[in-house]
Protein backbone atom coordinates (compact mmCIF):
# COMPACT_ATOMS: atom_id res chain seq x y z
CA UNK A 1 0.00 0.00 0.00
CA UNK A 2 2.50 2.70 1.11
CA UNK A 3 4.69 1.56 -1.90
CA UNK A 4 2.14 1.82 -4.16
CA UNK A 5 0.92 5.59 -3.20
CA UNK A 6 4.58 6.82 -2.46
CA UNK A 7 7.21 4.63 -3.72
CA UNK A 8 10.03 7.14 -2.63
CA UNK A 9 9.34 8.78 0.07
CA UNK A 10 12.32 10.96 0.60
CA UNK A 11 11.35 12.41 -3.27
CA UNK A 12 8.02 13.07 -2.14
CA UNK A 13 9.29 14.66 1.35
CA UNK A 14 12.15 16.56 -1.22
CA UNK A 15 9.47 18.18 -3.45
CA UNK A 16 7.13 18.99 -0.83
CA UNK A 17 9.91 20.62 1.12
CA UNK A 18 10.94 22.54 -2.02
CA UNK A 19 7.53 23.76 -2.92
CA UNK A 20 7.07 24.74 0.47
CA UNK A 21 9.89 26.59 0.40
CA UNK A 22 9.53 28.61 -3.46
CA UNK A 23 6.05 29.36 -2.18
CA UNK A 24 7.36 30.68 1.16
CA UNK A 25 4.02 28.35 2.83
CA UNK A 26 1.80 31.05 1.90
CA UNK A 27 -1.36 29.55 2.59
CA UNK A 28 -3.17 26.22 3.30
CA UNK A 29 -4.28 25.76 -0.17
CA UNK A 30 -0.71 25.92 -1.56
CA UNK A 31 0.48 23.51 1.15
CA UNK A 32 -2.33 21.66 -0.19
CA UNK A 33 -0.85 21.76 -3.41
CA UNK A 34 2.09 20.92 -2.68
CA UNK A 35 1.21 17.49 -0.83
CA UNK A 36 -0.96 16.57 -4.37
CA UNK A 37 2.83 17.31 -6.60
CA UNK A 38 4.81 15.14 -3.89
CA UNK A 39 2.45 12.32 -4.26
CA UNK A 40 2.11 12.55 -8.43
CA UNK A 41 5.20 13.67 -9.37
CA UNK A 42 7.32 10.65 -7.84
CA UNK A 43 4.65 8.57 -9.31
CA UNK A 44 5.14 10.01 -12.78
CA UNK A 45 9.13 9.49 -12.59
CA UNK A 46 8.94 6.23 -10.67
CA UNK A 47 10.49 4.64 -13.19
CA UNK A 48 13.74 7.14 -14.49
CA UNK A 49 15.21 6.82 -11.07
CA UNK A 50 17.88 4.33 -9.92
CA UNK A 51 17.87 2.61 -6.57
CA UNK A 52 20.15 4.31 -4.29
CA UNK A 53 21.42 3.16 -1.83
CA UNK A 54 19.96 4.09 1.82
CA UNK A 55 21.39 7.03 3.72
CA UNK A 56 22.57 4.90 6.73
CA UNK A 57 24.01 7.91 8.96
CA UNK A 58 22.12 10.83 8.36
CA UNK A 59 24.38 12.81 10.66
CA UNK A 60 27.02 12.25 8.46
CA UNK A 61 26.23 13.70 5.58
CA UNK A 62 24.86 17.18 7.82
CA UNK A 63 28.37 17.44 9.09
CA UNK A 64 29.83 16.79 5.57
CA UNK A 65 27.57 19.03 4.04
CA UNK A 66 29.16 21.59 6.61
CA UNK A 67 32.78 20.47 5.08
CA UNK A 68 31.58 20.93 2.08
CA UNK A 69 30.59 24.18 2.42
CA UNK A 70 33.78 25.68 4.00
CA UNK A 71 35.61 23.32 1.31
CA UNK A 72 34.04 25.67 -1.39
CA UNK A 73 35.14 29.06 0.10
CA UNK A 74 38.56 28.01 0.59
CA UNK A 75 38.40 26.61 -2.79
CA UNK A 76 36.89 29.81 -3.91
CA UNK A 77 39.51 31.59 -2.45
CA UNK A 78 42.45 30.07 -4.03
CA UNK A 79 41.39 29.04 -7.17
CA UNK A 80 40.66 33.13 -7.36
CA UNK A 81 44.22 33.90 -6.16
CA UNK A 82 45.29 31.62 -9.01
CA UNK A 83 42.98 33.72 -11.58
CA UNK A 84 44.21 36.83 -10.63
CA UNK A 85 47.79 36.04 -10.54
CA UNK A 86 50.64 34.39 -12.94
CA UNK A 87 48.87 32.25 -15.11
CA UNK A 88 51.93 30.18 -16.14
CA UNK A 89 52.89 29.10 -12.70
CA UNK A 90 49.96 27.17 -13.26
CA UNK A 91 49.93 23.22 -13.72
CA UNK A 92 46.94 21.69 -15.21
CA UNK A 93 46.60 18.37 -15.07
CA UNK A 94 43.99 15.40 -15.99
CA UNK A 95 43.78 13.47 -12.97
CA UNK A 96 42.36 9.55 -12.82
CA UNK A 97 41.39 8.66 -9.65
CA UNK A 98 40.31 5.03 -8.93
CA UNK A 99 37.30 4.78 -7.49
CA UNK A 100 36.35 1.67 -4.41
CA UNK A 101 32.79 2.74 -4.38
CA UNK A 102 30.65 0.40 -6.67
CA UNK A 103 27.01 2.72 -6.61
CA UNK A 104 26.45 4.94 -10.08
CA UNK A 105 24.62 7.19 -8.28
CA UNK A 106 26.98 7.50 -5.39
CA UNK A 107 29.83 7.77 -8.31
CA UNK A 108 27.40 10.78 -9.72
CA UNK A 109 27.29 12.11 -6.53
CA UNK A 110 30.80 12.27 -6.11
CA UNK A 111 31.72 13.55 -9.66
CA UNK A 112 29.36 16.50 -8.64
CA UNK A 113 31.04 17.16 -5.41
CA UNK A 114 34.32 17.55 -7.13
CA UNK A 115 33.05 19.63 -10.23
CA UNK A 116 31.03 21.83 -7.43
CA UNK A 117 34.65 22.68 -5.67
CA UNK A 118 36.35 25.10 -7.23
CA UNK A 119 39.44 23.95 -9.32
CA UNK A 120 38.47 20.64 -10.01
CA UNK A 121 35.84 19.74 -12.72
CA UNK A 122 35.04 16.03 -13.37
CA UNK A 123 34.51 14.94 -16.75
CA UNK A 124 33.76 11.26 -16.39
CA UNK A 125 33.45 8.25 -14.83
CA UNK A 126 33.93 5.34 -16.13
CA UNK A 127 31.82 2.43 -15.29
CA UNK A 128 33.94 -0.20 -16.64
CA UNK A 129 37.10 0.55 -14.67
CA UNK A 130 35.50 2.48 -11.88
CA UNK A 131 37.69 5.74 -12.91
CA UNK A 132 37.01 8.98 -12.09
CA UNK A 133 38.51 11.66 -14.76
CA UNK A 134 39.38 14.93 -13.03
CA UNK A 135 40.77 17.94 -14.65
CA UNK A 136 42.52 20.13 -12.41
CA UNK A 137 42.92 23.76 -12.85
CA UNK A 138 46.32 23.60 -10.66
CA UNK A 139 47.78 20.36 -9.48
CA UNK A 140 51.49 20.15 -9.14
CA UNK A 141 50.86 16.77 -7.85
CA UNK A 142 47.99 14.82 -8.72
CA UNK A 143 48.72 12.33 -6.25
CA UNK A 144 47.98 14.21 -3.07
CA UNK A 145 44.74 15.52 -5.40
CA UNK A 146 44.04 12.12 -5.85
CA UNK A 147 44.51 11.05 -1.84
CA UNK A 148 42.21 14.58 -0.78
CA UNK A 149 39.46 13.58 -3.17
CA UNK A 150 39.53 9.66 -1.88
CA UNK A 151 40.25 10.77 1.62
CA UNK A 152 37.77 13.62 2.21
CA UNK A 153 34.91 12.86 0.29
CA UNK A 154 34.42 9.67 -1.43
CA UNK A 155 35.19 8.18 2.26
CA UNK A 156 32.86 10.19 3.99
CA UNK A 157 30.46 8.91 1.39
CA UNK A 158 30.86 5.28 1.63
CA UNK A 159 30.50 5.91 5.29
CA UNK A 160 27.27 7.93 4.70
CA UNK A 161 25.71 5.16 2.37
CA UNK A 162 27.27 2.32 3.59
CA UNK A 163 28.51 0.73 0.25
CA UNK B 1 16.42 47.53 9.08
CA UNK B 2 19.13 48.27 11.04
CA UNK B 3 22.87 49.32 10.34
CA UNK B 4 23.72 45.61 11.04
CA UNK B 5 21.70 44.09 8.81
CA UNK B 6 22.52 46.34 6.12
CA UNK B 7 26.20 45.66 6.48
CA UNK B 8 25.91 42.32 6.37
CA UNK B 9 23.64 42.31 3.22
CA UNK B 10 26.21 45.11 1.47
CA UNK B 11 29.04 42.87 2.10
CA UNK B 12 27.20 39.66 0.95
CA UNK B 13 25.85 41.40 -2.26
CA UNK B 14 29.63 42.75 -2.79
CA UNK B 15 31.54 39.26 -2.25
CA UNK B 16 29.19 37.87 -4.53
CA UNK B 17 29.50 40.24 -7.77
CA UNK B 18 33.09 40.11 -6.58
CA UNK B 19 33.05 36.07 -7.34
CA UNK B 20 30.86 36.92 -10.04
CA UNK B 21 33.53 39.27 -11.66
CA UNK B 22 36.51 36.93 -11.00
CA UNK B 23 34.51 34.05 -12.53
CA UNK B 24 34.36 35.98 -15.69
CA UNK B 25 37.88 37.04 -15.58
CA UNK B 26 39.28 34.01 -15.16
CA UNK B 27 37.13 32.61 -18.22
CA UNK B 28 38.83 35.01 -20.41
CA UNK B 29 42.30 34.82 -19.00
CA UNK B 30 42.55 30.92 -19.34
CA UNK B 31 44.11 29.84 -21.88
CA UNK B 32 42.70 26.31 -22.83
CA UNK B 33 38.77 25.41 -23.15
CA UNK B 34 39.58 23.04 -19.79
CA UNK B 35 41.15 25.70 -17.96
CA UNK B 36 38.12 27.82 -18.52
CA UNK B 37 35.81 25.57 -17.24
CA UNK B 38 36.61 26.47 -13.49
CA UNK B 39 35.78 30.06 -14.34
CA UNK B 40 32.19 29.66 -14.15
CA UNK B 41 31.77 27.15 -11.70
CA UNK B 42 33.31 30.05 -9.10
CA UNK B 43 30.65 32.30 -10.13
CA UNK B 44 27.92 29.53 -9.73
CA UNK B 45 28.80 28.28 -5.79
CA UNK B 46 30.16 31.20 -4.10
CA UNK B 47 29.05 33.93 -6.76
CA UNK B 48 25.69 33.22 -6.69
CA UNK B 49 25.25 31.50 -3.05
CA UNK B 50 26.45 35.15 -1.41
CA UNK B 51 24.13 37.00 -3.63
CA UNK B 52 21.10 34.62 -2.89
CA UNK B 53 21.69 34.87 0.84
CA UNK B 54 21.88 38.55 0.89
CA UNK B 55 18.43 38.40 -0.85
CA UNK B 56 17.15 35.90 1.70
CA UNK B 57 18.37 38.42 4.75
CA UNK B 58 17.24 41.23 2.80
CA UNK B 59 13.30 40.17 2.67
CA UNK B 60 13.31 38.23 6.18
CA UNK B 61 11.32 40.77 8.19
CA UNK B 62 11.65 39.80 11.42
CA UNK B 63 8.99 42.42 12.72
CA UNK B 64 6.28 41.03 10.02
CA UNK B 65 7.73 37.58 11.12
CA UNK B 66 8.35 36.33 7.97
CA UNK B 67 11.83 34.25 6.61
CA UNK B 68 12.60 34.46 3.49
CA UNK B 69 13.66 30.98 2.10
CA UNK B 70 12.35 30.58 -1.11
CA UNK B 71 16.23 31.69 -1.73
CA UNK B 72 17.34 28.55 -0.92
CA UNK B 73 15.55 26.89 -4.11
CA UNK B 74 17.85 28.33 -6.96
CA UNK B 75 20.75 27.65 -5.26
CA UNK B 76 19.76 23.69 -4.66
CA UNK B 77 18.51 23.86 -8.11
CA UNK B 78 22.37 25.45 -9.27
CA UNK B 79 24.11 22.73 -7.48
CA UNK B 80 22.54 19.91 -8.79
CA UNK B 81 22.77 21.66 -12.74
CA UNK B 82 25.81 23.34 -12.73
CA UNK B 83 28.14 20.16 -12.70
CA UNK B 84 25.83 18.64 -15.21
CA UNK B 85 26.24 21.30 -17.41
CA UNK B 86 30.47 21.36 -16.94
CA UNK B 87 30.43 17.85 -17.41
CA UNK B 88 28.91 17.74 -20.67
CA UNK B 89 31.15 20.51 -21.65
CA UNK B 90 33.98 18.95 -20.79
CA UNK B 91 32.96 15.82 -22.21
CA UNK B 92 31.90 17.34 -25.53
CA UNK B 93 35.45 18.95 -25.88
CA UNK B 94 37.62 15.42 -25.29
CA UNK B 95 35.28 14.45 -27.76
CA UNK B 96 36.27 17.01 -30.59
CA UNK B 97 39.97 16.67 -28.81
CA UNK B 98 39.47 20.67 -28.74
CA UNK B 99 42.33 22.87 -30.15
CA UNK B 100 44.67 24.54 -27.68
CA UNK B 101 43.31 27.64 -27.24
CA UNK B 102 44.54 30.62 -29.81
CA UNK B 103 46.75 32.15 -27.42
CA UNK B 104 48.62 28.74 -26.18
CA UNK B 105 49.19 28.02 -30.17
CA UNK B 106 50.89 31.63 -30.67
CA UNK B 107 52.86 30.96 -27.76
CA UNK B 108 54.01 27.63 -29.15
CA UNK B 109 54.53 28.98 -32.92
CA UNK B 110 56.79 31.74 -31.37
CA UNK B 111 58.59 28.94 -29.37
CA UNK B 112 59.20 27.35 -32.51
CA UNK B 113 57.47 24.22 -31.59
CA UNK B 114 55.09 22.24 -33.88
Amino acid sequence: MRRTILPRPGLSLTVFLLWAVITNAASLGLLVLGVVLAIVIPLLTRHFWPNPPRLARPWRALRFLGLFALDIITANWRVARQIIGPLHRLSPAFVEVPLDLRDPFIATLLASIVSLTPGTVSIDVDRQRWVLLVHALDAPDPEALIREIKERYELALREMFAC
Amino acid sequence: MNTATESIISVLVVVGALFALLGSIGLARLPDFMMRLHGPTKATTLGVGATLLASAVFFSDLDRGGISLHELAPLFFLFITAPVTAHLLAKAALHRRSKPGRRQAAKSKAQGTP
